[in-house]
């Protein structure tokens, strides 16, 4: 195997010492640990009294249409970073591609302030 | 540190470096057994500092500022307290909820220690002693930070509670919102040092040159002083730590996305917030404060070649103080400042630091091509 995939071999590996770790931790606790089950205990914290209704409950998410700009600007950092590596080779007009690039998308970031989608309402 | 400690570790980290190593002693050691000892480090390098850190400033540093002793009894100073506090935790009962999702909720805590493990692979401790070098390790580094959210998320989900739904709501909104500061902070680096390879943006750094003047070498944070304040603030968000705590607000939500957790399985996200947070600090350094480098200055009073192989002991050394002092910054903020309210806290990221941050990538962009 070459080295480079080597090293995404070990990306694999420390996932896997993760999952070792956490699951030694946890087998470890069930030696020690007392067990006892009753009603009470296995039901939901709510400030000690019943809980009402169930924990899925509906609840307004008022941040979403922020995912969707999220998704716009996490793709211009996928675009941004291959052209940083490179820019010294670029010189002034690899800058001013990106400065137009970077331009049209805060276009974008106001219309959506201009919107009102930052707001919290 | 004698010369058979130095060719043991110098052999048993294999890694290409940036430039010619001298090889003290060549050992080669099998692939199994270099794999085995890395992994045995990685071990290390996540929960030592983060039991280290615990101590020194949540237990201590804290209570100092609050005008208290702290933990006194476990240990001389207190420094036992965290064996003290695992053994705590070793005896709760581990509790399901009765109406959770069982799987998921089993499933988080090994998605968020998964995001950590990952996280500490790409970090460089020194010339050869690093896990490994990856040509795109920041793009690796800031892509499996983000695998957190969604352990943080399953947990919030699963545990079919109010409090927990909505704490991971919240973190989920809040790691999204400051993932694009990060990622965008960064940039302004990758443009100075040219590389997404870690290795090589600490050799940018040393070999740099700040308008002639190279006795510093060229630390970052000094030409992207804007880079690293909106990096700054953007790992105290993703680690939901105090000014950015809505997802655990205690006042609230109890604590958030953890309440239905007990015993092991909430040290587990414990461990992974802390470990998280240094390891963020290690990152921050490497691209930053020069990673395991000293300043060519002091290589040069030492005469210590900045590649040799005794940068590969000290190197871990500078970035242990490094790390030290960063993650001194984190916790200082945090035991000084209010919470922010979850408009606010949006509207600080979208508002004012992505646009701050475009405009660094523009500025950075400018100056390296114009000088």
């Amino acid at each position: 195997m070459s080295d480079f995939l080597r090293q995404y071999l070990l990306v694999i590996l420390f996932a896997l010492l993760a999952v070792g770790v956490v699951g030694a931790f946890i087998g470890l606790a069930s030696l020690l640990r007392p067990n006892r089950p009753s009603k009470g205990k296995l039901e939901n914290y709510e400030s000690g009294v019943d809980p009402v209704g169930s924990g899925w409950s509906q609840s307004q998410i008022r941040y979403y249409i922020f995912a969707l700009l999220f998704v716009m600007f996490d793709v211009e950092a996928v675009f941004i970073f291959p052209w940083a590596t490179r820019l010294e080779e670029y010189g002034y007009f690899g800058l001013l591609e990106m400065v137009i690039f970077i331009a049209i998308l805060t276009l974008g970031l106001g219309y959506a302030w201009r919107k009102g989608v930052l707001r919290w309402a | 540190m004698p010369l058979s400690t130095l060719a043991l570790l110098a052999s048993f980290t294999n890694q290409v470096s940036a430039s010619p190593k001298l090889a003290l002693l060549a050992v080669e050691f099998p692939y199994w057994a270099t794999t085995l000892f890395k992994l045995l480090m990685a071990f290390i390098a996540v929960l030592i500092p983060a039991g280290g850190t615990v101590y020194l400033y949540l237990f201590k540093m804290v209570s100092f500022m609050q005008s208290r002793l702290g933990p006194m009894e476990a240990g001389p100073y207190g420094s036992l307290q965290l064996m003290a506090e695992v053994g705590k935790f070793a005896q709760k009962e581990d509790i399901f909820p009765a109406r959770a999702d069982r799987f998921v909720f089993a499933a988080a805590p090994y998605v968020v220690l998964v995001s950590t493990f990952l996280l500490v692979l790409v970090i460089p401790f020194g010339p050869d002693a690093a896990f490994a070098n990856f040509d795109v390790g920041v793009f690796l580094a800031l892509a499996v930070s983000s695998l957190s959210v969604i352990g943080i998320l399953m947990a919030g989900w699963a545990s079919a509670s109010k409090y927990s739904l909505l704490g991971g709501l919240r973190a989920a909104g809040q790691l999204i919102a400051y993932e694009l500061p990060l990622v965008l902070a960064v940039v302004g680096v990758v443009i100075q040092a040219g590389s997404l390879n870690l290795q090589r943006i600490v050799q940018a750094q040393v070999e740099g040159e700040i308008f002639g003047w190279g006795a510093l070498g060229n630390p970052f944070f000094l030409t992207q002083i804007i880079g690293f304040f909106i990096f700054l603030v953007a790992v105290q968000a993703e680690l939901a730590q105090v000014p950015f705590d809505m997802p655990v607000a205690e006042s609230e939500l109890v604590s958030g996305y953890m309440t239905e957790y007990s015993g092991f399985r909430f040290l587990l996200f414990f461990i992974a917030e802390f470990a998280t947070a240094n390891i963020f600090a290690f990152l921050a350094s490497v691209l930053f404060l020069g990673g395991w480098s000293l300043p060519p200055f002091v290589t040069d009073i030492f005469g210590i070649d900045s590649y040799s192989n005794a940068m590969n002991v000290i190197g871990p050394i500078v970035m242990a103080t490094k790390m030290l002092l960063l993650t001194f910054v984190i916790y200082w903020v945090r035991f000084t400042y209010p919470r922010f309210r979850e408009d606010q806290l949006q509207r600080f990221a979208w508002k004012f630091l992505i646009p701050l941050a475009l405009f660094n990538i523009a500025l950075t962009g400018f100056f390296k091509v114009a000088l």
